[in-house]
């Protein structure tokens, strides 16, 4: 394919994708605007005006860069896992392998395309976190690259899933069992100060840490981690979770026979 | 002329250890009409799947119009319509959707995408539908929209993998004359089918593919020809006698009215007419017990179920 029939075919993925998550936008844009509602709500108003001060800022401002961190982590996820594996159900992804599509093609239409919700998803939660806390972006730039290197990450740790699920059941099981408890274990509700040494030493194990940290740092200009090793850590599990998602395409693991 | 598909000595031994093809060699001449055909488990749809790009080959080569996928398949790839066995859309989507978007997966611009969905939905009776879900179309359509979708970035080469299993009569005669129309306007195809009859009628070449071998690959002419007894079934005006004398015919009185002879190659049915005629005998209408095809497909295979190869 020359370059123009690979873009073609690039844009072609990107917008089946959005079509997809727009058709279905009860399931798919709704659900993270009412669940951080509720934990604006919850942890920011009710428990956190008695919770006071955190890391120099109001309890609601200090937890909503970590709130709208969760919803990009979950919705790029959610997005590629949930699409790429429906299209192995459904046997559609066979559509795309006998096509002359180029590999790097397809990661990227199906990553991309789950980035476009998860930026869409923070959008709207940023949106209505407004309504509950000042928020004054300290490094935009620093904050865009961080919430672009998350999402890809998280759509392509979504593709690997669904790449090695058999059923609706595997593609559930990560997001319930690893990455909902990194999520909360990563430092959105709580300032890893207030650990102590042990567990402070065992969070930093957790890339949540960093990319929860990485865009607080860009949001409020604080951090409990090097902004630069955060930086760097994001960018090494991207070259990692890319490099492998090119060697399952290339042999076909799972796709073909 | 290149040869639209060549393939030599293609070898598939899944992980299991079933060895699916044991080297077969093949070549597809540009324009033709061909068919592949063999039991279940007997290779093709491996064979099939090879060219799909869906399976993995353990050894050989293939070539489509002079390209061997080894060496570019993607360009290969583009060459290729594929009528898969199985559903394989996304019945959620749009019928014009799903046309359009693999008309981007071949690298067409949208419009040209939308004027080639209008072309062959339009062809094919679909167009009508095209604002519909797929999971709203019937079985028929639903063939259909895969016929459609294989053509959407015009290949030279059409595969199409058992295209009217389950379809009625009706719409597999429209199917047929479709097919023959794009034949006959250029388009290479190669056809799987348990439809024996269909085979017989539209394909000019054939291969019979066997326990991973190739058993028989030539002119369907010449396979017919090779055919030693054709049974026939004759319905007769008015009632047979108790005993019937054909000399040099086998024949069977199956009821009163109807009668099943054997003709073996060499002899010619206006001289079973003569006996018959000879004898009072009026036949009002005729036909052949089984397909042609048939009966030469069980000639080459034997008519006990072969043991199937298990391709998982």
């Amino acid at each position: 394919m020359n370059p123009n029939e690979k873009w073609v075919a690039f844009y072609t993925i990107l917008i089946k994708e959005i079509r997809r998550y727009l058709r279905i936008w009860p399931q798919t844009l709704l659900p993270p605007a009412i669940t951080m509602t509720l934990y604006f709500v919850i942890f920011g108003t009710l428990i956190g005006s008695r919770i006071g001060e955190m890391g120099g800022f109001t309890y609601m401002q200090f937890v909503v860069p970590g709130l709208i961190m969760m919803s990009v982590v979950t919705n790029s996820y959610s997005n590629v896992v949930s699409s790429f594996f429906g299209a192995k159900f459904n046997n559609s992804v066979e559509e795309l392998l006998v096509s002359p599509v180029p590999n790097v093609i397809i990661l990227a239409g199906y990553v991309m395309g789950g980035v476009s919700r998860g930026l869409l998803v923070a959008i709207i939660v940023t949106c209505l976190s407004l309504f509950f806390a000042d928020l004054e972006v300290k490094h935009f730039g620093l904050t865009v690259a961080i919430v672009l290197m998350t999402s890809v990450l998280f759509c392509m740790f979504g593709f690997i899933n669904a790449v090695f699920a058999n059923n609706f059941d595997d593609i559930s099981i990560v997001p319930t069992f690893i990455l909902t408890p990194l999520i909360y274990l990563g430092g959105v509700f709580y300032s890893l100060d207030l650990l102590s040494d042990f567990w402070a030493g065992v969070s930093a194990l957790n890339p949540l840490v960093y990319v929860v940290n990485g865009f607080r740092y860009g949001v409020l200009g604080v951090s409990d981690v090097d902004v630069g090793f955060a930086f760097a850590m994001l960018a090494l599990f991207n070259v990692v979770a890319f490099s492998f998602c090119m060697y399952l395409l290339n042999t076909g693991k799972r796709l073909r026979q | 002329m290149t040869a639209a598909l060549t393939i030599s000595n293609l070898q598939k031994r899944y992980p299991n250890g079933v060895e699916a093809l044991k080297g077969i060699s093949l070549e597809v001449a540009e324009g033709d009409f061909f068919a592949l055909l063999g039991p279940n488990g007997a290779g093709k749809s491996t064979t099939i799947g090879i060219l799909f790009s869906l399976i993995n080959k353990s050894g050989g080569s293939v070539q489509i119009f002079g390209v061997d996928i080894d060496e570019n398949f993607p360009l290969a790839k583009k060459s290729i319509g594929i009528v898969p066995q199985e559903f394989n859309f996304n019945v959620f989507e749009r019928v014009i959707d799903i046309l359009v978007t693999q008309g981007g997966y071949y690298g067409l611009p949208a419009a040209l995408s939308q004027q080639r969905a209008e072309k062959y939905l339009q062809k094919l009776g679909l167009w009508e539908k095209r604002f519909d879900r797929a999971r709203e179309l019937s079985g028929g359509m639903k063939r259909r929209l895969m016929i459609a979708r294989a053509l959407v970035h015009e290949p030279r080469l059409l595969i199409l993998d058992e295209p009217t299993a389950g379809v009625d009569i009706e719409m597999r005669r429209s199917m047929w004359d479709f097919l023959r129309e794009i034949n006959v306007d250029g388009t290479t195809i190669i056809l799987t089918t348990h439809y024996l009859e269909e085979a017989e009628m539209l394909c000019r070449n054939i291969a019979i593919i066997d326990h991973g071998l190739i058993v028989k690959n030539s002119s369907m002419r010449d396979l017919l020809q090779q055919l030693h007894t054709e049974v026939f079934m004759l319905d007769m005006a008015t009632s047979l006698p108790p005993s019937i004398a054909l000399t040099g015919y086998s024949c069977r009185r199956v009821d009163d009215h109807t009668l099943e002879v054997d003709v073996d190659k060499g002899q010619t049915v206006n001289q079973l007419f003569s006996l018959l005629s000879e004898q009072g005998l009026e036949v009002s209408s005729m036909r052949n017990k089984a397909n042609r095809l048939e009966e030469m497909f069980v000639s080459l295979l034997g008519p006990a179920p072969l043991e199937a190869v298990d391709e998982s």
